[in-house]
């Protein structure tokens, strides 16, 4: 055709993954609160239908309203997220689209119809239907919020280790060939169980803190104790799972994604196994060392191998590993470049057919060379070098995040445990603590995510698809205003959804709820 | 089940079939959001008025999520152009979107008068914003858009957003504007009493007026005026989905070939205009019900008409013709088209299932008694 291959630049690139990054977190802010808050609501509502107690009731109202005051900062800011993958992921949606679309597509289906349509009438049906009526809504708004999830963190999981698929020449794109398998993605259930957990220990914290609130101001006693109750209790189970299932989802990246184990563990080199957990240190990427690092003996062998035999690789074997895959992937480019011309090519279908799991790696060195098959040694080790994650951020975003999950293990017993023998309203100290750990799910949850993305770098489909070339052909200057309206836009929502929040949060129940 | 050829048809009348499910579903909360200032002056006024969708405005937006979705799973091609291509209209469509939600659930939630007509302003904008834009970009669809593919199928848009403002696809805005201005009037009529009612009957009667000189007008200029497109080679309807692989051309009037071809298709058209005449008889007679029923079914042909103009034409390509996106070389593969269909045979009658449930709940008109009653739990 003659047409010339203009890269996005590196500007837009930079630009669209900071845009969705800062989109995602920003949704995921109201996310978690939304999945958990929905079932504590379905438990007290359940609480309510069994024991008729309008306490109870009041309580669902309550917590309701705060709930509905969050829930529709996540609708707006979801609608972003499926928006951004078309507006600024334009070649990841024409490469993968018919993989990653559908579960996005069965999320509307099955999830977002459900919640929405059910969240409506949760507000608004109380004394138009009966209680037991109520109640079932109240469960299916809980099971479409966490439906939404499921499908959601399917798509992502994909993206993490990309089952089911083969690349088809023809149509110059990545198709589905067993999509059983993308559900059934060990990847994508693990990161499902961890996620939703997570937003069940942020919903259990945020009325644990807040009645807790309440109670340092001795108000609202009857109401933040019996609330107290149901999150200390319902935290508790979910902390502990978060973190169990977080230790499956991390063996389960081990075995999927060996790079970004690599890298938050900070191993430079194979181990003999088992290997040591570094539990503290400074990575230092240049050099490829760790300073100051405290080690614990074995620890990290067991958690990401479950053996005491198998080695978990290090940085510097894997990237000599991608240096063999870009050499077999310029194979099977060099093979695509000839389908390209002639569909017929028998002999190029079989080599491409033979290295087709590698010709993503190909695709790193468009960066350095557009043609790709002509590339030289040092590009090709470059491009090697290109695999590696920024290690330092991950290694201790990944060790603030498990801390948190601990310290919320820790909190969420004690808080049981006074609850009760009815101690809390005694134990100042500790209300306080719960109050002012508000903040800390968040913290651990943008992290986690953080984690999960940038330790895939610098893939956006983890083997198959670089992150820099998945972007829409777009200007810096689209990405400027897009960018600034969206940091003025959510700036002014966050400062919206706050005072509102703050001010239902003081008024309390016996100011809003009758 | 069905072959290549077979599936991208369903899905291309799915695909109609979900754009006229958001035109009606949420088409009536945007055209109350934009009617909002006029049909309604006190503040209770505007509260009746919002409460009217309040409860299921939320299940409506998702047509729109689901939509996209499924363009995304089924014409994965179509999304990546039409919306990194309309770029910066695609944003102006979201900062409605964002607004909206939080308009509807933020508004009444402090008693001050500026908080609460400072949200007035802000969900006018974000009824009008969308209804207006969606008009406008399906009318650049008509006159194909400047985009063209690099062998790796990445897409390069040459147009910019000035370009789309043309005069024609400001008409099919106004179009818009003025059709989900009769349903969201259509609806208003059904769901209030009194003075609110009775303005929004006279808007709604405006608006489809309005709405049907446009229409036809549009209609003219497509006939007698606009380039439209034309294959000119044969193209494999089960072929792979590459559009590199075929001859198109422009021509005036070009969107008629299909009329000519089949003239049974001038129903689409003509329903828009039976419909139209529907509404304004039964919104004057009281026939609140019929005719938010003939509003609706006004949609159904407008939609109708555009698609069967286009047919097989999904996203003409004005600067490089050839690389158009058909019906036959822009979809999924031959296996998510068939999953996304069980999916969709499964959850759509489901779907409809509740959502009726619903309305059927919350059936009767809003009164300002209502509100005032339980405040607290009102929008």
């Amino acid at each position: 055709m003659g047409v010339v291959i203009v890269f996005p630049s590196e500007v837009v690139v930079d630009l669209s993954r900071f845009q969705f990054a800062l989109t995602a977190l920003y949704h995921f802010i109201f996310v978690p609160l939304t999945l958990g808050l929905s079932f504590l609501l379905g438990i007290m509502e359940t609480i309510y239908f069994l024991t008729k107690k309008p306490i109870w009731q009041k309580m669902v109202k309550y917590w309701g309203i705060l709930f509905g005051i969050n829930f529709a900062m996540g609708v707006s800011t979801g609608i972003t997220m499926e928006f951004q993958f078309g507006t600024n992921w334009a070649y990841y949606s024409q490469y993968v689209g018919d993989i990653f679309g559908a579960p996005l597509a069965i999320e509307g289906l099955m999830a977002f119809f459900l919640e929405a349509t059910f969240v409506g009438i949760f507000f608004f049906g109380w004394d138009r239907m009966s209680r037991g009526a109520h109640l079932t809504v109240t469960w299916l708004l809980a099971i479409g919020t966490n439906l939404s999830a499921l499908w959601i963190l399917v798509a992502n999981g994909w993206m993490q280790n990309p089952v089911g698929s083969h690349f088809n020449f023809n149509t110059m794109r990545m198709e589905v060939s067993d999509f059983a398998a993308v559900i059934l993605n060990p990847v994508a259930q693990a990161k499902y169980v961890h996620t939703v957990s997570a937003g069940y220990v942020t919903g259990a914290m945020f009325i644990c803190a807040i009645s807790a609130f309440f109670l340092l101001r001795n108000r609202n006693i009857a109401f933040a104790k019996r609330s107290l109750k149901v999150a200390a209790a319902f935290g508790l189970l979910v902390s502990i799972a978060v973190v169990i299932l977080g230790d499956e989802s991390g063996y389960e990246a081990g075995q999927a994604q060996k790079m970004k184990l690599a890298a938050i563990e900070a191993m430079w080199d194979t181990e003999p196994a088992p290997a040591a957990f570094t539990v503290f240190g400074f990575p230092d990427q240049k050099n490829e060392i760790t300073r100051a690092a405290i080690q614990v003996p074995y620890l990290l062998g067991l958690i990401a191998t479950r053996s005491v035999t198998e080695p978990v690789p290090g940085i510097h074997n894997l990237v000599i590993d991608n240096e063999q895959r870009i050499k077999n992937g310029i194979v099977a480019y060099g093979a695509l470049q000839r389908l390209q011309q002639n569909g017929d090519d028998v002999a190029a279908k079989t080599i491409l057919d033979q290295h087709e799991k590698d010709l993503g790696y190909a695709l790193l060195l468009k960066r350095y060379t557009p043609t790709v098959t002509d590339a030289n040694a040092a590009q090709i080790h470059a491009a090697a070098e290109d695999t590696v994650p920024k290690v330092a951020p991950l290694f201790w975003s990944f060790r603030i995040m498990v801390a948190c999950g601990l310290f919320f293990i820790l909190l969420f017993a004690l808080c049981f445990y006074w609850g009760a023998k009815d101690k809390l309203i005694e134990k100042r100290w500790f209300l306080r603590t719960l109050f002012y750990s508000l903040p800390l799910p968040w913290v651990a949850i943008e992290l986690g995510w953080y984690v999960a993305e940038s330790g895939r770098q610098p893939w956006v489909i983890d083997g198959v698809l670089p992150t820099y070339l998945g972007t829409s052909s777009l200007t810096s200057s689209d990405l400027w205003i897009s960018l600034g309206g969206f940091i003025l836009l959510y700036t002014g929502l966050a400062v919206v959804e706050l005072f509102l929040m703050v001010k239902y949060i003081k008024l309390g129940p016996e100011g809003t709820v009758n | 089940m069905f072959d290549y050829e077979s599936m991208r048809i369903i899905w291309w009348l799915l695909l109609g079939v979900l754009l006229t499910g958001f035109a009606i579903m949420d088409g009536f909360d945007l055209g109350v959001a934009l009617l909002l200032p006029f049909v309604a002056r006190k503040d209770i006024e505007r509260r009746v008025v919002i409460n009217t969708v309040g409860p299921v405005w939320e299940g409506n937006q998702v047509w729109i999520i689901l939509g996209a979705g499924a363009i995304f799973a089924a014409w994965p091609i179509i999304y990546a152009v039409s919306f990194s291509g309309f770029y910066l209209a695609m944003l102006i469509v979201l900062l409605g979107f964002i607004l909206r939600p939080v308009g509807f659930k933020y508004r009444s939630k402090m008693p001050s008068t500026r908080w609460r007509s400072n949200w007035d302003k802000i969900l006018f904008i974000a009824g009008l914003l969308p209804s207006l834009i969606f008009g406008v970009a399906l009318g650049n669809v008509l006159q194909g858009v400047p985009f063209f593919f690099d062998d790796s199928l990445r897409v390069f848009y040459t147009g910019t957003l000035w370009g789309l403002l043309n005069p024609f696809a400001l008409l099919c805005g106004l179009v818009s504007v003025c059709m989900l201005a009769m349903h969201g009037a259509s609806f208003l009529a059904t769901k209030t009493e009194g003075i609110v009612r009775q303005r929004a009957i006279q808007y709604g009667r405006i608006a489809a007026i309005l709405m049907l000189v446009l229409f036809m007008l549009a209609g003219v200029w497509v006939a007698k005026g606009l380039n439209g497109f034309v294959v000119d080679s044969i193209v494999d309807h089960a072929g792979p989905s590459n559009p590199l692989h075929k001859a198109v051309s422009m021509m005036s009037g070009g969107w008629m070939t299909n009329y000519h071809l089949n003239p049974l298709l001038w129903i689409a058209p003509l329903l828009v205009v039976v419909a139209v005449i529907g509404q304004l008889l039964c919104l004057g007679r009281g026939q609140s019900k019929w005719g938010f029923v003939f509003s609706s079914l006004a949609i159904v042909g407008v939609i109708s008409t555009f698609g069967l103009s286009l047919f097989p034409f999904l996203l003409p390509s004005s600067s490089h013709p050839s690389m158009s996106l058909l019906v036959w070389d822009a979809s999924s593969s031959l296996l998510t088209l068939r999953i996304m269909l069980v999916c969709t045979v499964i959850f759509m009658p489901i779907i409809l299932l509740y959502t009726s449930w619903v309305y059927r709940v919350m059936r009767g008109r809003v009164t300002a008694d209502s509100i005032e009653s339980d405040s607290q739990n009102k929008y």
